[in-house]
């Protein structure tokens, strides 16, 4: 029986971002017919592979062969040609239009909208009937909930012919009850022969939906498995392979007295989403608390909120027993709070500030570097920057130089530096060293574990695993805006850990 | 009756003639905020263009090659807006401030060069302006007892412009809600995101959006110039190009309620003329023209501050667009 | 492409020069196709403006409109916004300044009703700045078209009550009675030459100062400074957005006020319409140029002083060219400082670093 050939197929792809290799000679074969599952960390290459594939940017070197013929994608609109299409993490609907004008949105058919529109709501009610994809055209976007946007985005996808479905992390805005009916769309375009590729890091989905599942690692592929023959506990180590023994850390101080506590936290993003889920945990003295996680769920609300920047919806916090009231960084500062934001160029610095004038963001109003009349001191805010930075080894150590003009793991150091100098009882610590190469991250752990031998109350959010495994001395896992598992460091279970990130019950 | 049409109609008509730059100068200002680019040059554009219109039809007694240069002049800051705001991604409100300056030094300097009449150009012959259109079968529908005087009065006898300006309305609203350009136009203003992501230039329709302002404030400016009035002189726009922006918001940037706004605020001021000097009933004090010239600007900033319903802006306007790549 | 940062001396001194070179470079054109030489133009621009003593006097009276003007939007810039009221703003001062001489300078000695009618005007000033700062901060309202649109109403306010209330009675010009007093002109402190320039350019270099005192070396001028580079950055320090907003909108109103002292208290001793002369529309210029920075302000309110008073000598020397010919100066210069600034940056950082 000859074997229609693969809708998609990738051989030896690579691309590489500076010193960052973020896809190594990947290789990935995607039938007709089919939803193929990739899963990874954050950073093991698979939103880069997807890039690749829908034109975003050309891989350096490598093969794209589509129904077995070799093509060139350059941009989109190659990508496009050839079927394959992306429905985005971040929707591109235009919330004012109707649900038929999006769809049509580059594709009217004619410069007159009137015969267009006919053959889209024709071509709507056929998409509707054969993969049950059902919207209102009619319909304002801006009124949609967010499962029947996404169901949009999927009619713009096939009203253009796609082939080739890839769609990155779809369920991270949707409620179970939408994922499971995109997961029903995703069969019908299945079974009508589109090739559907998930990019996800849960494995319920891989489990419930896929017919065959790729692992990514550090930017290489590891695994291909029929979802079938396998289970979410070879899928759990496969994405995260075997750590190195982690490095001596010292004997664990004993933990001291409870700094913060977390009571039924919940807290809403920008957009009004719920992102956090009724979470629950205790910070003590002495100790370095690991929240681990795959970004986007809901660690950067979290904490926001812990540091005063957002407002929690319901819940308590608790600093040294006593219940902090709204939303006040200031105000969390003054009692002792520090914070090390995720985002350093766009909440810890401001970029055209010089260094010095960054170093007492969110101190500007410390008694230390003012004089006569409460105005500053030229000369004591530069001397406390300098100070700051030959203590932390920030170069180039000039305090007078542009901030933005630090490398990314220098602008890092002088942060944590300047959060640190106000002896705080409790550091809030996100992403601590994303964008800092090898030797900056080996700075950066020796100061956290510093700071916990100093009796420093330590909440760290992290991606990376390997930091999460090497620094903590307990290890919380949130998944979906909630604390799915506690483990121990140190001796963490890395199976059970990589089930927890991933959403699987362990 | 009768004396009652004598008080009506005279201001009808003037309430159309005094609309018609606004109407031009405010759909003007739609394409090209539609399209996601704020334009507060419309005062400027339309200044320019009044010059060029006065400047070329003395020059050559023609009002329609007056009509053609003040498009072009007025198409030129427009071009000059755009390049600075989309190819260059500038500050948009400083670029409209700074065109409306540069028109402001423009014209006054080309005028007192060229004509050496303190700022003025030469007095247009009837000839060399637009001259009055009679409404067709004006004789017979006058016959009409009350609705005959009132159409003919109120509709007939205007200048080609304004007849132009009340065409434009529906044009606009067909253009931007049924064409695909319009479409596309209108989401560059509200996701320019998504149009890239369609493969459509954005670059492109945001020059189209501005480009059409130019021509659009050319015609206004020619309108000032050549069929209000009979000459240029300095600063004739008088501040029109920020009421048409007041009519913009007002009307939440849609052609339809542009036009009734600004049918509104020449209603408006035709009243406020008649009633100047005139004294208020049972206060004595002289009529407050200037409060119902500043009405269309007090109206405005109640909207804006959401008081009283929403101006919902086309959600990209003001922003450069930059794709991430 | 991401964008190479030029070197600080580049930034703040050699870029503003070049545009202004630019800008006077396409001036000429225009004056070329006025049919006049711009190298007399130059000539008559610069005898007119430092020529004689009383040029000199003249400039330095425009240049304390521009640099209360700039100072105006420069504050408010460094917090974000672009204050268009400028105009608006004196306007109200003007009021607030007219309608304490007027109650007033009969009763109290004259230095005290002066610094009264300065308070007066600065507070009236801030209070018209606010309303639109307040508007921005709460109610999301876009504090350009908001200022815009105040600035004609302001004008309205001040044309009817200049028309019908405040009005000399049995005159015909919209002005009020004269003031008792008023500020004293330079000239009786021994400055040569007969010109209106007054103490109000004394006021403003102090204004000047403490400006730049507020916003560079005090804990409230850092936030607004953060507020207006990185708002995200602002709320990370827990600094206080919408209040930062209103007062800076405030402060803008108050030194805007000061255009009125220099022109009510200082020259013409009533309240006139339009006094004001366009100055708020340059005080954009001025702040662009200066680089929203005092020192530059205060530098680029002489160049344009020099350029309207130039302008004014220009129009008389040639009467083919009006004063309204350096409004081109002027609108090619906020064009290539603000919206055109991309043209010479990049060119210039990538000549420069080739150098290096």
């Amino acid at each position: 029986m000859t074997e229609a050939p693969p809708a998609i197929e990738c051989r030896g792809i690579t691309k590489r971002f500076g010193h960052v290799l973020a896809n190594d000679a990947v290789d990935l074969v995607v039938r007709r017919g089919s939803i193929h599952g990739v899963i990874g960390e954050n950073g093991a290459g698979k939103s880069t592979l997807m890039a690749v594939l829908h034109g975003f940017y050309p891989a350096d070197s490598g093969e794209i062969l589509v129904d077995g013929r070799p093509v060139a994608i350059r941009d989109s609109a190659d990508a496009a040609r050839h079927g394959i299409e992306m429905v985005h993490q971040h929707f591109m609907l235009v919330e004012p239009f109707r649900v038929l004008d999006n769809v049509m949105l580059g594709a009217e058919g004619g410069a007159l909208l009137k015969r267009g529109e006919a053959d889209a709501r024709r071509a709507l009610q056929r998409l509707a009937a054969d993969y049950g994809l059902a919207v209102d055209p009619d319909a304002v976007v801006a009124d949609l909930p967010v499962g029947a946007r996404q169901r949009v985005e999927i009619l713009k996808a096939l009203y253009r012919g796609a082939e080739v479905l890839i769609l990155d992390e779809p369920t991270g805005v949707l409620t179970p009850q939408e994922a499971d009916d995109l997961f029903r769309v995703l069969r019908a375009l299945r079974d009508e022969g589109k090739a559907v590729l998930l990019i996800t890091h849960k494995l319920r989905e891989v489990m419930a939906v896929t017919d065959r599942v790729s692992v990514m690692r550090g930017g290489r592929m590891v695994a291909h498995r029929d979802t079938a023959s396998t289970s979410a506990g070879e899928l759990g180590e496969l994405m995260i392979g075997r750590r190195p023994a982690a490095a001596v850390r010292g004997a664990p101080a004993a933990p001291g007295p409870a700094m913060l506590a977390v009571e039924g936290l919940s807290v809403r993003d920008g957009a009004g989403i719920a992102r956090v889920h009724g979470v629950s945990f205790t910070l003590h003295a002495g100790e370095i608390l690991g929240i681990a996680g795959v970004a986007g769920n809901g660690q950067t609300e979290l904490m926001e909120a812990l540091a005063g920047m957002r407002a929690a919806e319901s819940g308590t916090i608790r600093l040294r027993g006593d219940a902090v009231r709204g939303a006040d960084a200031a105000a969390m500062r003054r009692l002792g709070v520090a914070h090390v934001p995720e985002d350093r160029l766009r909440h810890g610095l401001v970029a055209e500030f010089e260094a010095r004038e960054s170093a007492i963001l969110g101190y500007h109003d410390d008694p230390a570097w003012r004089r006569i009349l409460g105005l500053f001191s030229g000369r004591a805010v530069e001397a406390h920057a300098a100070g700051l930075m030959q203590r932390q080894d920030v170069r180039p150590a000039l305090p007078r130089l542009r901030s933005s003009l630090f490398s990314g793991g220098n602008q890092q150091k002088l942060i944590l530096a300047r959060e640190m100098d106000r002896t705080p009882d409790v550091l809030l610590v996100g992403q601590p060293t994303r964008g800092v190469d090898i030797g900056g991250i080996e700075a950066i752990h020796a100061r956290l574990r510093g700071w916990r031998q100093a009796g420093k109350a330590v909440l760290m959010v992290s991606v990376e695993l390997d930091e999460i495994l090497a620094l903590s001395d307990r290890i919380l896992v949130m998944f979906d805006g909630r604390i799915v598992g506690e483990l121990p460091g140190g001796a963490a279970d890395e199976r059970r850990l990589g089930l927890l990130m991933a959403g699987a019950a362990a | 009756m009768e004396a009652a049409l004598d008080l009506i109609v005279p201001m009808l008509s003037a309430m159309l003639r005094v609309a018609t730059p606004l109407i031009l100068a405010a759909l003007a200002g739609l394409f090209a905020e539609r399209s996601g680019v704020v334009d507060v040059g419309l005062e400027g554009k339309m200044l320019f263009a009044a010059f060029a219109a006065a400047a070329t039809a003395s020059v050559t007694g023609d009002v329609w090659l007056g009509l053609g240069a003040a498009i072009l002049a007025s198409s030129a800051l427009a071009l000059l807006h755009g390049f600075a705001c989309i190819t260059l991604r500038g500050s948009q409100v400083v670029s409209g401030m700074a065109i409306n300056v540069l028109a402001a030094g423009l014209s006054a300097t080309l005028a007192l060069a060229w004509f050496r009449q303190g700022g003025q150009t030469p007095a247009l012959p009837s000839s060399a302006r637009f001259g009055a259109l009679p409404l067709p079968g004006a004789e017979w529908i006058a016959e009409i007892p009350v609705l005959g005087r009132l159409l003919v009065g109120v509709l007939g006898g205007h200048a080609f412009p304004v007849y132009l300006a009340l065409a434009l309305v529906p044009v606009a609203a067909f253009v931007l809600w049924r064409t695909r350009f319009g479409l596309r136009l209108r989401a560059c203003g509200e996701n320019p995101a998504a149009v890239d992501a369609a493969g459509v230039s954005v670059a492109r329709l945001r020059y189209a959006g501005v480009l059409i302002a130019g021509v659009l404030c050319g015609i206004a400016g020619a309108t000032i110039s050549t069929a209000q009035g009979a000459h240029f002189a300095t600063d004739m726009t008088a501040g029109r190009g920020f009421i048409a922006l007041a009519a913009l918001i007002l009307a939440n940037w849609k052609p339809w309620p542009v036009l009734w706004t600004c049918l509104a605020f020449g209603l408006l001021d035709a009243v406020a003329i008649r009633l100047q000097g005139v004294p208020m009933p049972m206060l004595g004090v002289p009529f407050p023209v200037q409060a119902v010239q500043a009405l269309p600007y007090v109206l405005t900033v109640i909207l804006l501050a959401g008081f009283v319903g929403r101006a919902v802006a086309p959600r990209a306007a003001g922003q450069p667009y930059i794709k991430e790549r | 492409m991401t964008p190479r940062a030029l070197p600080g001396w580049a930034d703040l001194a050699l870029l503003p020069a070049l545009n202004l070179l630019l800008a006077l470079g396409l001036s000429a054109l225009v004056v070329l196709a006025a049919g006049e030489s711009p190298a007399a133009a130059m000539h008559a621009l610069a005898i007119g403006s430092f020529g004689s003593w009383d040029s000199v006097g003249y400039t330095l009276f425009y240049a304390t409109d521009m640099a209360f003007a700039g100072l105006a939007v420069a504050i408010a810039f460094k917090c974000g916004l672009f204050n268009i009221g400028v105009e608006g703003q004196a306007a109200i001062g003007g009021l607030g300044l007219a309608l304490v001489m007027l109650g007033l300078d009969a009763a109290l000695p004259a230095s005290v009703v002066v610094i009264l009618a300065i308070l007066a005007g600065a507070l009236a000033g801030a209070a018209y700045g606010a309303i639109p700062g307040w508007l921005q901060a709460r109610r999301g309202s876009h504090v350009v078209i908001t200022t815009i649109m105040f600035n004609f109403i302001a004008a309205s306010l001040l044309v009817y009550l200049l028309v019908n209330v405040l009005i000399e009675p049995g005159h015909m010009a919209p002005e009020t009675r004269r003031f008792a007093t008023g500020l004293p002109a330079l000239s009786a402190f021994g400055f040569p030459g007969r010109s209106p320039v007054n103490l109000a350019l004394p006021l403003v270099l102090l204004a000047a100062f403490a400006v730049w005192v507020l916003v560079w070396r005090t804990p409230w001028g850092y936030g607004l400074r953060v507020v207006g580079a990185n708002p995200d950055a602002a709320g990370y320090a827990g600094i206080d957005q919408g209040r930062r907003i209103i007062v800076a909108m405030a402060i803008s109103g108050a030194l805007a006020a000061g255009i009125a002292v220099n022109e009510l208290l200082g020259a013409q001793n009533k309240l006139i319409l339009n006094f004001t002369g366009g100055a708020g529309f340059t005080g954009i210029a001025v702040a662009l140029m200066g680089r929203n920075h005092p020192l530059g302000v205060l530098l680029a309110a002489l160049l344009f002083g020099a350029l309207a008073q130039g302008g004014a000598e220009l129009a008389f020397e040639m009467p083919d060219l009006p004063r309204e010919t350096v409004l081109v100066v002027q609108g090619l210069v906020i064009l290539f400082t603000g919206a055109l600034g991309g043209l010479l940056k990049t060119p210039l950082a990538r000549l420069l670093a080739r150098e290096r």
